[in-house]
């Protein structure tokens, strides 16, 4: 309990010094100014977002192959903690690209991808939340998950394809080749920052997830305890034959 | 018994259980027919924006179609339990989901040799000289809305709100499959029509992706 007081508290000291550094220490970019400084959260969250899907990827094959609730409950956090860190990216994106694209959203190739990412993990957060039987749940999420993930590189690949066959709408603003290189140190910073976040999430989500898989197998058993005395009291004779 | 010969009696049987009734196929039918008509108040049909948005409103109506036509495949296995049933057979469980991605191939093929004359009718497009890379076209599209829509419908079916749920979880991983297919549907309406051979290749592969992936997790999926 005390390291992972002390662990949470180191992270958020971590995230704190990010923070200071995105807003202070970096340099000012040439064109875009203040608004780019959203750049190191908003890269930063997308690469949580993609460890996040990876485990929750990994999670679910795992849970397959080997039937352990425990990769069921890995898998979950994977996805929720992963949608997270999409809709941060999602925010994050547009509001920089109003001041420097002169639009909210462009529907190219990266954007769409993620959008239709999001909205497929949302979907196997509702499938969980609609099926009862948690081992028809784990099982059908799990085959979700991995129906979602082998769709990922063929949205991207399919968007890839279909707008370079078409001119783009805005190829202004983004960055030029190559990184100033306290920009970059102050990337890595925030990029090591949010991942820590990620996980710290992830750990307590999966603790949780087990948490409650054992609080409904306790209740369903005390249920069942409470229905076998029920049936002791109203039936007597069954009791005293030692069944 | 092997996979294909169990594979083609489930066929049998769920073309014997349709062609009882044809609900399924009528509803599905009606149902494109009324988005097709919608559409013509989205935008004004003349020949020229028919090439320009065509292909899309087709696909679009194709896919709600098929989203909600693939419901009942799993869904009323569920009434009198005889999925269990299936199981108990002593065939594989791939046969089980062949034979149902099989016939809803069949019944959605049907559905679009009904829907796309009328549609050609009404949009004012010319199917001459197309027909065969038409029907190419439309079938590896609709084999693969129907290997991921009969799979998704067998994770729905244990669902609360499956009719709900279905296209939710459906019609997203099926973006990419409309991209390539409107894209290829759209060369062959173009004035000069041609067959993109691009996103045919595109729509063979995510064909195979999702076949090979419900043949390696049909156990998982149709398991007690």
């Amino acid at each position: 309990m005390k390291a992972r007081i002390a662990i949470t508290a180191l992270v958020a000291l971590l995230i704190f010094c990010a923070g200071y550094a995105a807003l202070f220490i970096a340099p000012d970019e040439a064109t875009m100014h203040a608004i780019q400084r959203i750049f190191y959260f908003h890269v930063a969250s997308w690469n949580a977002m993609f460890c996040a899907f990876f485990v929750a990827f990994y999670a679910s094959v795992a849970y397959l192959v080997t039937g352990n609730r425990k990769w069921d409950a890995l898998g979950v956090s994977g996805v929720e903690v992963g949608v997270i860190c999409c809709t941060i990216g999602l925010i994050t994106g547009p509001l920089w690209a109003r001041p420097v694209w002169g639009i909210w959203w462009t529907w190219d190739a990266k954007l769409t991808s993620t959008f239709i990412l999001w909205l497929l993990f949302i979907g196997y957060l509702l499938l969980r939340g609609l099926v009862e039987d948690p081992e028809k749940k784990a099982s059908l999420s799990a085959v979700f998950a991995i129906f979602a993930s082998l769709d990922i590189p063929l949205v991207y690949l399919a968007n890839r394809l279909w707008r370079t066959q078409h001119p783009q709408p805005v190829i202004a603003g983004g960055q030029g080749s190559g990184l100033d290189p306290t920009m970059s140190k102050v990337l890595l910073l925030c990029l090591f920052a949010i991942f820590c976040v990620m996980i710290l999430a992830l750990i307590d989500r999966y603790r949780l997830e087990l948490l409650r898989n054992e609080a409904a197998e306790l209740k369903f058993e005390i249920e069942s305890r409470e229905l076998d005395a029920a049936d002791g009291a109203a039936n007597p004779a069954l009791q005293k034959g030692g069944l | 018994m092997t996979t294909a010969r169990a594979a083609a009696i489930i066929l049998a049987k769920e073309l014997r259980l349709e062609f009882r009734t044809r609900e399924l196929l009528t509803a599905t039918v009606i149902f494109a027919l009324v988005v097709v008509v919608l559409f013509s108040f989205a935008f004004d049909p003349t020949a020229a924006e028919s090439r320009r948005y065509g292909s899309g409103l087709l696909w679009i109506a194709f896919l709600f179609a098929g989203s909600l036509m693939l419901n009942p495949s799993f869904a009323r296995e569920q009434n009198n339990e005889t999925l269990d049933a299936l199981r108990m057979a002593p065939i594989s469980s791939f046969a089980i989901l062949l034979g149902k991605i099989l016939a809803n191939f069949i019944f959605m093929s049907l559905a679009e040799l009904v829907l796309v004359p009328v549609f050609a009718v009404l949009y004012n497009i010319s199917l001459a000289g197309i027909v065969w890379r038409l029907i190419l076209v439309l079938m590896l599209g609709t084999l693969g809305l129907t290997v991921t829509g009969t799979v998704f419908s067998a994770i729905s079916a244990h669902a609360r709100m499956r009719e709900l749920l279905l296209p939710l979880l459906l019609l997203p991983l099926l973006t990419p499959l409309l991209i390539a297919a409107v894209e290829s549907t759209a060369s062959l309406f173009a004035e000069q029509p041609a067959l993109d051979r691009t996103w045919l290749a595109f729509l063979t592969g995510f064909d195979i992706v999702f076949l090979t992936a419900s043949w390696l997790l049909c156990d998982h999926l149709l398991e007690e």
